[in-house]
């Protein structure tokens, strides 16, 4: 099975998921103002107040503090990836303050955690994880994983 | 005041789902427009349309459409479109001719028919386009963005699944009053409830469905106005058709994230960040309010500065309540009360008929449904019958002001503010 990023060269390449601590979300920072752009802007920094500098590539927090939470209890229309002859199981998707870069992040949330496992401003970290896999490909994503007193929690089972 | 606008002539064909063909629905409005103005079609010398889109492009340029289908007689036309907010574009561009006086009579003119289920991108590999990503990578529905803005609240201020059901009562009740609102019967809390969730925390019947529908306006000069013989018209006296303001720090469709707010430069960026309050500063993930300043309160705040009111001269609001919780983030964006208040506003009935300032006395689009180009012009038809005393039993007693607000994908603001 090839392993193909769902989207290019918005998070790092990762080893098999969940065992890779250096796993980051890649977004650009202007060298002129600082401003943080995700997903990475390449052509130009947005800052009306700068007058424009180089994009450089910089890995996001890796930890970061949950402003929201939500579920997708039907199943999202194409292009979203999913096989329509599998029963529907809802995913969380949770939105993800980075204090460092002050931005909020979207993403699903590991697989097994479910929107009663989360609270506003709980600390969570960005993991490797699994969109979809079709007959040859495995389509990799970020997911974002709680963690419990600082320790990532163990495993959820899928 | 010179920069005054007259609304002549208000029309909309009622809404529902039959999947006839949009012009339908749009000439209808127009025909009944025009009737209401007492105008003949011939005698208008501009039309503007709000585009119709389908697979991510305007695939329906609605001026030139309608202006066929009313029977060429050669006015200028314009095609406009902002997704939700491209109504007020074509109300802008129809009053930028009227004050320039490129035009005396302008007919505007939105209409649709939805497709079915969730609203979707266009098809094929589209890695370029936001909002075909955000169905791609995290299969964010809009009902989802409207789920986390609802937690948020939830989280923030205190707000309970209760008040959002309040919100849907309260808008069915009007809606059941509404000739043209495709739901028109009154709603309990407990059918709320009972509904299925859709995205936690919100059920089906917290989320506006998709429409048919049709509205239009027909828009003169004041000294048109007067010549044409109506002396005293509803006026529209601003239109706010902002973008936000850089850094956007709060998540809003179709973004995966917001913008960064730690630019170095002096300037804006900067700026935005010394506003804030003290206890936001280390705690920027933990429980405080939204920036002050949102993109949907500058939006409101730019039609106030340019009508010269404030939110205590509204005797009426129309907002754009896609899910019942965001009727109430509207409540703080409007300046009905302050931010984190909204749900004690639903709780007392002031925004119900009969309360102190009522919002969505047309039912909203909890009653209407969403037929994208036509509902900011129907907002605008509300206000209109509202401030004439022409609402039947859905009246505002004394409405005197009116605003309507709304927002269109990427950043498209709407408010106009109307008044007699
Ligand atoms: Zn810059």
């Amino acid at each position: 099975m090839r392993r193909t990023p769902v989207v290019d060269g918005w998070f790092s390449q990762a080893c098999p998921e969940g065992a890779d601590p250096d796993f980051r979300l890649l977004g650009t920072r202007c060298t002129a103002c600082a401003a943080v752009f995700f997903p990475p802007e390449e052509s130009f920094c947005r800052n009306p107040a700068c007058a424009g500098g180089g994009l450089v590539r910089v890995p996001l927090s890796k930890r970061g503090r949950v402003w929201s939470y939500t579920d997708s209890r039907y199943r999202p229309p194409a292009p979203y990836l999913s096989d329509p002859a599998a029963e529907w199981e809802p995913y969380t998707l949770v939105a993800v303050e980075l204090a460092a870069e002050r931005m909020v992040v979207l993403g699903q949330a590991a697989p097994g955690v479910g929107v009663e496992a989360l609270e506003v401003g709980m600390e969570v970290e960005v993991v490797p994880g699994v969109l979809h896999e079709d007959k040859d490909t495995v389509w990799t994503t970020w997911h974002w994983r709680p963690l419990y007193g600082g320790v990532p929690a163990p495993e959820a089972g899928s | 005041m010179s920069g005054d606008i007259a609304v002549l002539g208000v029309g909309m064909h009622p809404w529902g789902k039959w999947g006839r063909s949009f012009v339908r629905y749009g000439v209808a409005a127009a025909r009944d427009a025009l009737a209401d103005s007492g105008l003949e079609w011939r005698q208008v010398r501009s039309i503007i349309g709000a585009d119709t889109v389908r697979c991510g492009y305007p695939g329906y340029v609605a001026g030139a459409t309608f202006a066929q289908a009313l029977g060429w007689q050669g006015a200028r036309v314009a095609s406009v479109y902002a997704a939700c907010a491209s109504g007020a574009q074509a109300i802008a561009a129809a009053r930028a001719q009227i004050l320039a006086g490129l035009a005396d009579v302008v007919l505007v003119v939105g209409a649709d028919a939805a497709p079915k289920g969730f609203f979707a991108p266009a098809g094929g590999e589209r890695p370029d386009d936001p909002d075909w990503l955000r169905f791609r990578v995290l299969g964010a529905t809009n009902p989802a963005y409207f789920g986390l803005y609802a937690r948020r609240r939830m989280a923030c201020y205190g707000d309970s699944p209760d008040d959002y059901a309040r919100v849907k009562v309260k808008n069915a009740a009007a809606g059941a009053l509404n000739p043209n609102a495709r739901y028109r019967r009154a709603v309990s809390a407990e059918e709320v409830a009972a509904s299925a969730v859709v995205a936690d925390p919100l059920r089906l019947l917290d989320i506006c469905a998709t429409s048919d529908g049709g509205a239009a306006l027909v828009l003169s000069g004041m000294d048109f106005a007067r010549r044409h013989g109506a002396a005293d018209p509803v006026r529209i006296r601003a239109v706010s058709t902002v973008t936000p303001v850089y850094p956007k720090t709060v998540l809003d469709l179709p973004d995966v994230a917001t913008d960064s707010d730690v630019a170095t430069d002096s300037g804006v960026a900067t700026a935005s960040a010394a506003d804030r309050p003290a206890v936001d500063r280390p705690a920027v993930a933990a429980k405080t309010p939204p920036a002050v300043d949102s993109f949907r309160a500058s939006i409101a705040r730019a039609a106030y500065e340019e009508a010269g009111i404030g939110p205590e001269d509204l005797s009426l609001a129309e907002v754009y309540d896609l899910s019942t919780a965001l009727e109430l983030q509207w409540y703080e964006d409007i300046g009905l009360c302050e931010e984190g208040e909204g749900a004690s506003l639903v709780r007392e009935g002031a925004t119900a008929l009969g309360g102190r300032v009522p919002v969505n006395p047309s039912g909203g689009l909890a009653s209407f449904g969403e037929a994208v180009p036509a509902q900011a012009i129907a907002q605008v038809c509300e206000l209109t019958w509202q401030l004439r005393g022409a609402a039947g039993r859905r009246q505002v007693a004394g409405a005197r002001v009116g605003i309507t607000a709304n927002q269109g994908l990427f950043g498209h603001g709407s408010a106009v503010v109307a008044l007699r």
